[in-house]
Parts: C-alpha cells; structure tokens; sequence
C-alpha cells in the first residue's frame, strides 16, 4: 500500500533562483516525514515536484522505486493536501470526498459508501450531507484528509495544513494526524514551517534553509545534536556567543568568545578555520550565585523573569550586553532570583557545541 | 445611503441620486410607459386622436399573427432553406427565426469564448494577459457598423475569404456565405464577442488555482476538471454572458441590417420598418414589447433550466 519516496540530486530552477539545490532524501514507506524550514527555503517546490506540479530541473524522483518523469499529477499515487485545503465549495460534503472515486468511475453506492466510511475514520459522523461552508476550520481540514485518503494513495503529502487553525485545534489535529496515519499507514509527506508541529509529528525530519537540506534525522537528534548553526538556532531557543575555535581535545575543544574561554563538544567539520559559534539550550543553562566547578560560567545580570506556568524564563544581560536566556522547569520551590541581580550563569560543555555558521544568516539571532 | 452621506457628503451625493434617478426615469422608464401605452392604441390620423374611434385595443399586438405565409425555414448554416409543412403568420416568422438565431449565437459565442476565458485567466502567463487583452480589445474600438461591413466585405462572394480559400485548393468554387442567417449569425458573434469573453473570464479568474490542482491530484482529466470544477465556478459568468449576447443579438439591427442575405429578417428590422417608415409608433411599439417581453421570459426559463439565480448574475 504505502510507498517509499526517493528524492536523488534533485534541483528545482525557477529562472535564474534555485529554489531546491541537490536534495537527496530517501523516505521510508509508511514514515511521517517532514521537510520543515523557514518560508522560501524551498520545501513547498519539493512538494510540488513529488507531487507532480512541477517538473525538477534535474535529478530523479522515485515514488515506491518507481521513476515518475514524465507521469502527471493526475496518474501519480500521491495525494496532496493543500495549504487552504482546495475543498470544492460546490459539492457537499461526501461529493468532495468522494471526488477521487468519481473519478475512476466509481458507482455512486459505492462512492457514498466510501465516503461514510471515511467520515467515520477522520470522526465526521453525519456530515455527509453537508455544504462545505457549514463547517467548522477543524471539519474542513477532516474532509480534506478523507478526500486524500479516498483516492487510497500511497503517499500522503501535506502542505501546512495546519497553518490555518488556532492553536488549542492545531494541537488536537496534530495528534489526529499522527493517529490517522499510524492507522492507515500510509506514507505521510509533511511541510511545515512550525518547529514543533515537526518535532511532535514526525518519525524523522528533514530541515532546509535556502533550497538545502541541512540535516535529516529523527525529532531527538535534530534537536539534541543539530549538525549546523542554522539546525541550531531554527529547532528551538539558544545562548548564542561568536568565536573561535582556539584547541581542539577528541570531541572537546576551547573556544574563545569575547565574554570568555569556554569548553564544548565540537560539532561536525569545525576546526580552527571555520566561523563558529557556540550554541547552548535555555533549559541547559543554569544561574547561580557563585562559578561552577568544572563547568563554563560567566557573570551576568538579570533583567527580567518571565513565569510561563510550567517553565520560568530568566532573561539576564552579559558585560556586552548580550541577550541570555535560562530556562527553569516549575517543580514548585525553585527561588528566583531578583532582577538586577549579579549572578552566574553556568554550562556544562557535553550541552554546549561548536557549531559552523554555514555562511548564512541565522534567524533567531539578535547581534 | 447613510455610507454614501459619509463617504461623498451631502452635495456629492444628492447629485449622483438625481443624476440616476433623472436617468432612470426620464430616460428609461417614462418613454418605455409612452411606449406601451402608445401600443394598445391604433394609428389613427391626427383628427381621430382622442375622438371616438381612439380606444385601447389590441389590435396592434394582433397584426403580428396576420399574413399566414409558406415558412421557409432557415438551419443554422444550412445553404438552403427547408420548407415547413404549415403557414404562418409572416411576422411570427421573422420573430422565431430572431429566436433561434440569437440562441444560435449565444451558443457559438460561448464555445469560442470559455476555452480563450480560460486559457487567459488560468494558463497564460500572467505578465503576457494584459498585451493578449490590448490585442482583443483594439478591434472593439471601431464603430459597429465599420466592422459589421468589414464582415461584409470579407463574406462577399468575390471576396478576400472566398479568394483565399480558393487559391489554397480547400474549396474549388466561391462559397455564397451571405445566405440565409450565416453572415448574420458570423456578423453577432464577433460584434458582441466581448461581452462573453470578460464575464466568464472574471468568474475563472476568481477560482482558486488549488481547487484546479487539488482535482488534478485527485486523478481527474482536464475533461472532468472542468466539468465538475471550473464550469460549475464559472457558471454565473457564463449566465451573464449569455444573457447579455442574447439579449444584444435578438435587439441588435445594424448587424442584421448590413449583412443581411435577401432572405434573412431579423425582428428588430420589422420593428423599425413600422416605426420610421410607415411612422406607425403604435404597432412597432406593441413588437418591440412583443420581442421585449418574449426574451425576457425566455432568458428566465433558460436560468430556470440551467439553475442560475439572478443573484449569481448580478455578482
């Protein structure tokens, strides 16, 4: 049923613009897969090639080893799922999911059969019927998975389909998703540029930037051990310090900032030549009164606590008036310290890592 | 009105409501009320008016169905006629032939019309689409009867059509195009061609690419695709349209006067034969309603057939 999807040198030119650059990416059938990424960074175009909107400028798309140059999106196993869904207004509800069926002239019993059973699966009961401006965001993002499920597609892919709802929904249909597709096991395509729609979704992400795939691996990794700074600062929040790579010890080094010398896990194809910097997590970075032993620490101030419920953030300022960040989980007793306060601000160098700046500008970074 | 107060103030706006109320009423409605009041009285000499023989009658309505004649019935670019079992009255002739032929070129019109509609809106490249709309819309800067007889220049049995046809060896003797309702008809869709093309075009244009897409992902032909999408969309546009091209055909007497064949008459030359030359305003005026009212009730049905509302049409 489900197929696994093979991208092999694949490069998309609109013009003079390269908007995919060499993507090699093989997807397993059956996985949740994500290309996640700024807006730009050329993960839509890498959805309209696999689904057959455009054609790549070079390289081979594969769908279930099957090279699909030249096949045209109507003949493709694939079915998409559009950012403002495409649900057509015209039809009620089961004609649009049913649409797929029609299609491959399917008896109307047979259609409406499907599409009540598909209602069922996506928890739309007795919505058959309807028009589709009756229904509600959450609905019509329900109707449009079942009308990309009727068709029985091998890959299912997603552009954003989220995007769209309020929050307390888009958290609910995450989960949905996940269940639809653990249910169906069908390949599932998902573009987005929400870090944690990724991270929650998916069993292995893919992170672009500027028409290239930067890292694939699984939620954990991507976020645990990001191979550049674009990985580092795009997947979730950094203390940010620019410097040099100044001795290298096996999978330590030291490296000089201007607010110290600090020791961190070097990161992949650094050394001493490369422009780094080094990239520590809020939650890793810890305040105290005096210098750890052992540990990096460098004094700061604080300026400002932000008490999020389950988390606290201190926001503190070193000697340059760099931004810091230290995030403290709320078990209740934590005591915060008072604003304008001098205190440390501590990291252990297995958290800490070293990583290349890729030569681009990192969002998220505020020099 | 309270926004038009605001947005215009007072001055502004009391001009453009007498400007369209002196219009509407002065222009509009109170001829078209002489008119019918005109049409149920009988053409009498000036001594007669308001004398006793002045009533209200219907006799004017009635000479339409007098002079039952053989009909000869003209199909749509038939070269010859086909001549009908029964009389009929020659007037109710001309009239059904205006029918048929209006709806003829409506039909036409439409053909040509969605697919140039639709390649301008969905598949030309949009910096192009502006330059494609110059090209269609500088023809419709001459006169109507300049291209009215351009037509005629070009159907005409010695002309520039027949000429080249001939020397390319498609045809081995001169066609007679002006027979019957064909350069009529030719005449009508090219004048009134336009006002098809911009109505369907802004309903296509108005259609979500995505919805296109997401048919074509669902496995549907361009056939199916437009059948069950885009048509569907567009289908206010294409009521629009073809009620304005019909009801302009069916009301239009330059084209049918100029490319006229000997044997085609289009009601509206009736209509204006009573009016100007016999000066008879009050029969030509009881057939201009005749031909009013008719269309009307015939768009209606049509709208009823293809369930369109007026609503969709006035979007």
């Amino acid at each position: 049923m489900s197929a696994g999807v093979d991208l092999q040198n694949v490069s998309c030119d609109f013009g003079k613009f390269r908007a995919v650059d060499k993507a090699n990416v093989s997807i397993k059938p059956g996985e949740f897969f994500s290309f996640l990424g700024p807006s730009g960074c050329g993960k839509t175009t890498i959805l309209r090639m696999v689904s057959g909107f455009i054609d790549p400028s070079e390289g081979q798309i594969k769908i279930g080893g099957q090279d699909m140059a030249g096949i045209r999106p109507n003949k493709r196993p694939t079915a998409l799922i559009f950012q403002n869904l495409a649900l057509f207004p015209l039809m009620p509800v089961w004609e649009n999911i049913s649409f797929g069926l029609e299609v491959r002239g399917a008896s109307k019993d047979v259609r409406r059969a499907k599409a009540e059973e598909l209602l069922k699966l996506v928890d739309l009961h007795d919505s058959a019927d309807k028009a589709i401006s009756q229904l509600s965001g959450g609905q019509k993002q329900r109707v449009a998975i079942a009308r990309a499920l009727a068709v029985e597609p091998s890959v299912m892919l997603l552009d954003e389909p989220l995007s769209a709802l309020d929050l307390k929904l888009r958290q609910h249909m995450r989960a949905e998703l996940r269940a639809i597709q653990k249910r169906t096991n069908v390949t599932f395509i998902y573009i987005t540029h929400d870090q944690g729609e990724a991270l929650a979704m998916s069993d292995r992400v893919a992170v672009m930037s500027q028409g290239k795939i930067q890292q694939i691996s699984t939620p954990q990794e991507i976020y645990n051990t990001p191979v550049n700074g674009f990985v580092a600062s795009f997947v979730g929040e950094n203390n940010i310090f620019k410097g040099k790579v100044k001795q290298v010890d096996g999978s330590k080094c030291s490296f000089e900032t201007d607010a110290g010398a600090f020791t961190a896990t070097l990161g992949p194809a650094v050394d001493a030549s490369t422009i780094a910097r080094l990239y520590v997590r809020p939650e890793y970075s810890k305040l105290q009164a005096a210098p750890a032993e052992g540990a990096n620490s460098i004094p700061v101030t604080v300026t400002d606590i932000s008490f999020e419920g389950n988390f606290i953030h201190v926001h503190a300022a070193d000697k340059t008036g760099r931004h810091l960040t230290v995030e403290t989980r709320n078990d209740g007793s934590v005591t915060l310290p008072a604003i304008g306060s001098a205190q440390y601000l501590c990291f252990e160098a297995a958290t800490a890592r070293v990583l290349a700046d890729q030569g681009m500008k990192d969002p998220g970074i505020d020099e | 009105m309270s926004e038009l107060f605001r947005r215009y103030g007072h001055t502004l706006t009391w001009t453009f409501v007498a400007l369209t109320a002196f219009w509407l009423l002065l222009l509009v409605i109170l001829p078209q009320l002489y008119l019918l009041e005109e049409s149920f009285r009988l053409y009498l000499p000036l001594a007669d008016i308001g004398g006793p023989k002045d009533v209200y009658t219907l006799a004017n309505y009635r000479s339409a169905f007098e002079q039952p004649t053989e009909w000869k019935f003209w199909l749509p670019f038939a070269w010859k006629p086909v001549i009908l079992p029964f009389e009929a009255p020659i007037r109710i002739q001309v009239f059904v032939h205006t029918l048929v032929y209006s709806t003829v070129t409506t039909v036409i019109t439409l053909i040509l019309c969605y697919p140039v509609a639709f390649y301008l809106a969905k598949v030309a490249n949009p910096r192009n689409v502006p330059l494609l709309f110059v090209g269609l819309l500088v023809p419709m800067w001459v006169s109507e009867i300049l291209r009215a007889f351009a037509w005629f220049i070009i159907l005409a049995f010695k002309g520039p059509l027949n000429m080249a046809l001939v020397n390319m060896g498609i045809i081995d003797t001169p066609i007679r195009w002006i027979t019957g309702f064909n350069s009529v008809t030719f005449g009508l869709i090219y004048v009134y061609l336009l006002f098809m093309l911009l109505p369907i075009y802004n309903a296509i244009q108005s259609l979500d690419t995505n919805q296109i897409e997401a048919a074509k992902d669902l496995g549907a032909s361009s056939w199916r695709t437009h059948w069950r999408v885009i048509i569907p969309h567009s289908k206010p546009g294409i009521a629009s349209g073809c009620v304005m091209v019909f009801m302009l055909a069916a009301g239009s007497i330059l084209v049918p006067t100029l490319l006229a064949s000997t044997q085609s008459r289009w009601f509206t030359e009736i209509i204006q034969q009573a009016m100007f030359e016999s000066q008879d305003w009050n029969t030509g005026s009881a057939y201009a309603f005749m031909l009013l009212v008719t269309c009307t009730v015939f768009v209606i049905g049509m709208m009823r057939v293809f369930r369109v509302k007026l609503s969709d049409i006035a979007r």
